[in-house]
């Protein structure tokens, strides 16, 4: 992480790209996860409840948005890691992960930072919203 | 439909291990490459006594290790095929190693009905206990059920 003492509101501190979302990654964190929902891996399931075809687990995606914090801010300062899952992720989206400074302040004795993030897909339709709290 | 009658209901506590193969499935599945998740030298660099885990592989554990992953749904009559997960959330108070054994104690904190009944809103909370008692993280999650509405 940057020098604790240089960050500042505003900051963009997290910025990841992901390679598109698979079919062969959908079935892969169903084993790695433990979701073993077919929604998200077997088309029939996926048409019979209604939708177009099987789309990412809310989870795979927040997983991404996870690595793109912790590449910044070691696993160990993290406080806080909240989303809300806005739109489905559709097969085939690139995700880009973001997160800006929102505001620094103290608490239980630290230093910390709020950071607002986001994950965004290759047309840009916001597909999570969240924030972070990191000890600094 | 889901009514208030939930709120409070508790679910059977899932005893979790955090396991380092079946780590390695999901950092692989997900292109991870940090080494502090990969190598020892680097997880105590980043001050930690062993090697943690990625911030929403707690939501991972409590699924492999529950004896009926949809006990929820089938206890609360909803089908699975109408469930989207709303919202998540993770507070942090312990490191989680490989080679814990966590547990996790699920109840609902809130059904809310939106969209004149056309979903209902289940608010579910998961205190996180280590084997040594520790209080290592409390997790939250919002399911979505999309209800049949009639026409």
């Amino acid at each position: 992480m940057t020098a604790s003492g240089d960050i500042k509101a505003g900051d963009r501190l997290v910025h990841k790209v992901f390679p598109p979302i698979t079919r062969h990654t959908l079935a892969l964190y169903c084993g790695a996860s433990g979701d073993h929902n077919p929604i998200h891996v077997d088309i029939d399931f996926a048409r019979a409840a209604g939708f177009p075809d099987v789309f990412a687990h809310g989870m795979l995606v927040m997983a991404y948005l996870g690595q793109a914090l912790t590449d910044v801010v070691p696993p160990s300062r993290l406080r806080h890691f909240s989303t809300r899952f806005v739109a489905i992720t559709q097969l085939g989206a690139k995700l880009t992960c973001e997160g800006t400074v929102a505001e620094l302040f103290a608490e239980n004795g630290e230093r910390r930072a709020r950071l607002a993030l986001t994950t965004r897909d290759d047309r840009g339709e916001v597909k999570l919203e969240g924030s972070a709290i990191v000890a600094l | 439909m889901v009514d208030q009658s939930a709120v409070g209901r508790c679910f059977t506590p899932v005893t979790a291990r955090v396991e380092p193969g079946r780590l390695r499935y999901f950092l692989n599945t997900l292109g991870e490459e940090n080494p502090v998740y990969r190598n020892m030298d680097a997880a105590r660099a980043a001050g930690l006594t062993g090697m943690p885990v990625p911030p929403t592989y707690l939501f991972c554990l409590e699924m492999m290790d529950v004896d009926d992953p949809f006990e929820m749904f089938t206890a609360l009559g909803i089908d699975l095929a109408r469930v989207l997960h709303g919202e998540q959330s993770f507070v942090y108070h312990a490191p989680v190693l490989v080679g814990d054994t966590l547990t996790f104690r699920p109840s609902v904190t809130s059904v809310a009905e939106k969209k004149g009944g056309a979903m209902t809103l289940i608010g579910v909370r998961c205190a996180v206990t280590n084997q040594d008692g520790v209080h290592v993280a409390d997790t939250a999650r919002t399911i979505v059920v999309r209800n049949e509405v009639a026409a």
